[in-house]
């Protein structure tokens, strides 16, 4: 699992033979501790509005060195574009010839950060255009970055202000270590819901999360994760892996559920257990997923129906559970782990395909479903993870995968669970039917 | 009405009930647990335990577990399970060994411990490897190096040597002989099998009962709380979802050969050497309550009994038949009263012997000074998620795993009484009652 390339190219004598071979020079990502500074150096906010004003504002609750003008030759850590008052396409030529001014000075693992409105078919045609425009913008400035540096974009709805809570803490999100292998990407907040976390160490504080899957992998990170923010955590995994299952459970000091989610009642244990043993439940993230891969023209029934079997009809059943339990009714959360495979697709994977993908409708259908409760519900849509899975692809096949991205690299379990561990927190209140790709701006499919 | 004498009315006891339990599956000797040592094992099965139930950095009570195939420097076997698991190091811990009956013992002591009020939580186990048994050194050996050791010059050191000969050097394996007989386990239920005239086909039938009642609790996921995979095995090894009476009559014999003809028990009837471990949670009502645990079942009580086997007056495996008599009538009950009967299938012989001399109104009324026969038990309630035949027999785990099946049979129905029977070496024999909640 180790990316022995990254390691060479961040050596001395290895740093250098790359730079003058002209070959991918990926980045050490600057990854979340508890206790981090959010930002090693000032902040630049630029953009003209009342938005701008305030955000300025709000980060310098955060304590964070505030610009709102670049001054020459000085580093920045991050870059934070508010164009939530654009009216026409002209307004982005200011704020944008502005940061690009101000580009060279970001520091190794730098963040860019837009914060605009999306475009909408009963928008004029010229506020739409403006604000689309910065779809364009964000895309290409992620691949533009380099040194671990991301650019992410944040999504105002009707209504919902700069730092409205969400906002906010989403922001924060995109700034901090948790996003490292997030790039390119954006979150719409759509409501002003949420309170800010008492302690943005440990935002999950209280809360009684379950985690599917998490004997190993993606699940096992997701485990630790969500413990580390200060949740209670339920790891279930089938009863075969009951071993290892046990050991990520001693290990977080939680519970272990060995549980086939497939079966029938699998919700209502999930939701007795939680309840008898830990007296609520908060979060579910259903990581549980498993692949048999076949090209169509060679696919067979077992192939096929176990991978639906697993990867959504499970989750469709226990949310059925969730949603008609009395105990799942306290700002609830569900995320779901899709995949980019279902995204952009995979040859010899329709059936795992169909399955992810089938994640993401059934996440935008239950979002509003949820939404009576002040719930949310996400997903996360992993690329290229160094786990034992992708540890088993042939070297050469591996080997390209993970530089197709544009931190040159595969992210790491770690990175997958830090998002789930966002749509988990309060700040998160505010976002909901999302699916958040964490793939280091994959450069094949959307 | 008499004086009591001066001793003050007992305080009233307090329950002590299961929670629940975990083991690994039972790995027959010589397979996938041959590098586990027993400590490895009880480990294993202690962490999965913890998962179960959160008990990361929870000082428990007492946790009390054996072996019976115990290499020397295992003197302090369950503690250092205990130092090794996830569990606070501040839990103590103690051994003990009662041959196949110390799994059912620890749950007895521990139990009772709660019942008194000296402790409000515990774990009862046990665990065996005929895999990684202990091999010991000839006595003449043993001697010489002890001699060798106290001598202080260049001359006695000489001398020591001098006794040694080569027959000393062979090594000492472990065998399952009774010391006073001589005889094997096997050996001696192949007399008590042919005295209570119990045919072959009852003996393979009931085996076959066995491998058909594990293989469907394992089916419908019954074990699903109360077994932890371990080393790549998910279920015990043993177990022949697809055997048959026709591939059971097949076998050939393998005790009782002096009984030519007669001879009955074969490798299909018996247990095997197996490798495994087991755990139960035990605790005082307030305690699982405080922990929102859930309880199963109430440990309500237990009797040992021996038996005089070296005389042959009685048969080696034969003494739970004296303790269930007498533990039933301290209770006021019968065996009409018992919903699950849980007899450890040392051999299938030993069960059917076991059902035999309670039916039998003779040795009923001359040896357990009963009216008449003790009485029949229903088919139906016996071994019903199967038993050792199936799952095999590390000794001292046997008695973990059948109290926690038994425990979550009884919770799963809601109300009832379980029977347990487990026999041992030595010609004695552990019994309990366990009551649903």
């Amino acid at each position: 699992m180790t990316d022995t390339y990254t390691q060479l190219v961040n050596s001395g004598p290895g740093r250098t033979i790359a730079r003058r071979l002209g070959l991918p020079q990926p980045a050490v990502l600057r990854r979340y501790r508890p206790g981090e500074k959010l930002a090693s150096a000032p902040v630049l906010v630029l953009g003209g509005g009342s938005g701008a004003d305030s955000v300025a504002g709000a980060l310098l609750d955060w304590d964070l060195d505030v610009r709102r003008h670049a001054a020459p030759k000085e580093k920045l850590a991050a870059i934070i574009l508010v164009l939530d008052g654009l009216t026409r396409p002209e307004d982005l030529s200011a704020p944008l010839l502005a940061a690009g001014a101000a580009l060279r000075g970001l520091v190794p693992g730098g963040r860019v950060v837009t914060i605009s409105r999306p475009a909408a078919a009963s928008d004029a045609p010229e506020l739409a255009a403006a604000r689309q425009g910065v779809d364009g913008i964000l895309r290409s400035l992620a691949k533009e970055l380099r040194a671990g540096a991301t650019a992410n974009g944040i999504l105002l709805g009707d209504g919902v202000g700069a730092v409205s809570p969400s906002a906010l803490g989403t922001l924060r999100f995109f700034l901090s270590g948790r996003s490292a292998f997030v790039d390119g990407q954006f979150l719409a907040v759509s409501s002003d819901a949420g309170p800010a976390p008492q302690h943005w160490d440990a935002p999950l504080a209280g809360k009684v999360a379950v985690v599917t899957g998490a004997a190993r992998g993606i699940g096992a990170a997701i485990a630790r994760t969500l413990h580390r923010d200060g949740a209670t955590v339920i790891a279930v995994d089938v009863p075969a892996a009951g071993d290892a299952l046990a050991a990520v459970a001693n290990e977080v000091r939680g519970t272990a559920l060995q549980l086939d989610i497939t079966r029938e009642d699998a919700g209502e244990r999930i939701i007795e257990h939680a309840v008898q043993r830990h007296g609520r439940l908060d979060i579910v993230v259903h990581n549980a997923g498993i692949t048999r891969d076949k090209l169509l023209a060679n696919m067979d029934a077992a192939r096929w129906d176990s991978v639906i079997a697993v990867n959504i009809a499970a989750q469709l059943r226990i949310n059925d559970a969730l949603l008609a339990a009395d105990s799942f009714r306290e700002s609830p959360r569900i995320i779901s782990v899709a995949s980019t495979s279902g995204i952009a697709g995979n040859r010899g994977q329709t059936n795992y395909a169909a399955s992810k993908a089938a994640v993401v409708g059934m996440v935008r259908s239950t979002a509003p479903l949820l939404a009576a409760h002040g719930g949310t519900v996400n997903a996360v849509a992993p690329g290229f993870i160094e786990t034992e899975m992708t540890a088993k692809i042939p070297f050469a096949t591996r080997e390209v995968a993970r530089r197709l991205n544009s931190l040159q690299q595969g992210g790491r379990p770690s990175d997958v669970a830090e998002a789930i561990a966002f749509f988990a927190s309060g700040p998160a209140a505010g976002v909901t039917g999302q699916v958040l790709r964490v793939c280091g701006q994959n450069l094949v499919g959307a | 009405m008499a004086p009591q004498g001066s001793n003050p009315a007992p305080l009233p006891l307090r329950k002590a009930v299961v929670v629940g339990g975990n083991r690994i599956p039972f790995a027959r000797a010589g397979g996938p647990y041959t590098r586990s040592s027993n400590q490895d094992m009880l480990t294993a099965a202690l962490d999965g335990l913890v998962a179960r139930f959160g008990l990361q950095d929870e000082r428990i009570g007492e946790v009390a577990a054996g072996a019976v195939l115990k290499h020397s420097r295992d003197f302090n076997l369950t503690r250092e399970a205990v130092l090794g698991s996830a569990l606070a190091h501040e839990t103590p811990a103690y051994d003990l060994q009662q041959a196949c009956a110390t799994g059912l013992e620890t749950v007895v002591g521990l139990a009772n411990k709660i019942k008194l009020g000296q402790i409000d939580s515990a774990i009862a186990g046990g665990v065996d490897s005929a895999s990684d048994a202990p091999i010991a050194v000839s006595e003449g050996l043993r001697e010489v190096l002890l001699d060798l050791s106290r001598a202080r010059t260049a001359k006695q050191k000489l001398a020591a040597l001098s006794r040694l000969r080569p027959k000393d050097l062979a090594p000492n394996a472990p065998s399952t002989g009774e010391p006073r007989t001589g005889l094997s386990m096997g050996e001696h239920q192949a007399l008590t099998t042919a005295q209570w005239k119990i045919t072959r086909e009852a003996q393979d039938e009931l085996a076959l009962a066995s491998h058909r009642n594990l293989a469907a609790a394992y089916d419908r996921g019954f074990f699903d709380d109360l077994l932890t995979p371990y080393r790549g095995l998910t279920r015990d090894s043993n177990l022949r979802a697809d055997t048959s009476a026709e591939k059971l009559a097949k076998l050939q014999p393998v005790f009782g050969r002096s009984l030519g003809a007669e001879a009955t028990m074969t490798a299909g009837n018996s247990t095997p050497l197996t490798d495994g471990a087991s755990t139960v949670l035990l605790a005082s009502e307030d305690w699982a309550a405080a922990h929102d645990l859930p309880v199963l079942a109430d440990v309500v009580d237990a009797e040992a009994a021996a038996v005089d086997f070296v005389h042959g007056k009685d048969g080696l495996l034969m003494a739970p038949v004296f303790a269930v008599p007498r533990l039933l009538e301290r209770n006021g009950l019968t065996l009409a009263d018992f919903d699950f009967f849980e007899i450890h299938e040392a051999f299938a012989g030993t069960v059917l012997s076991t059902l035999a001399a309670w039916e039998d109104e003779e040795f009923c009324r001359t040896r357990l000074g009963l009216g008449g026969p003790l009485g029949s038990i229903d088919r139906a309630k016996l071994n019903v998620n199967g038993s050792s035949l199936a799952a095999g027999h590390p000794f001292a785990a046997t008695g973990g795993r059948i109290v926690a099946t038994l425990a979550k049979m009884l919770h799963e129905k809601g109300s009832g009484r379980g029977l347990i029977s487990v026999c041992a070496a030595g010609g004695q024999g552990v019994v309990a009652i366990l009551e649903a909640r």
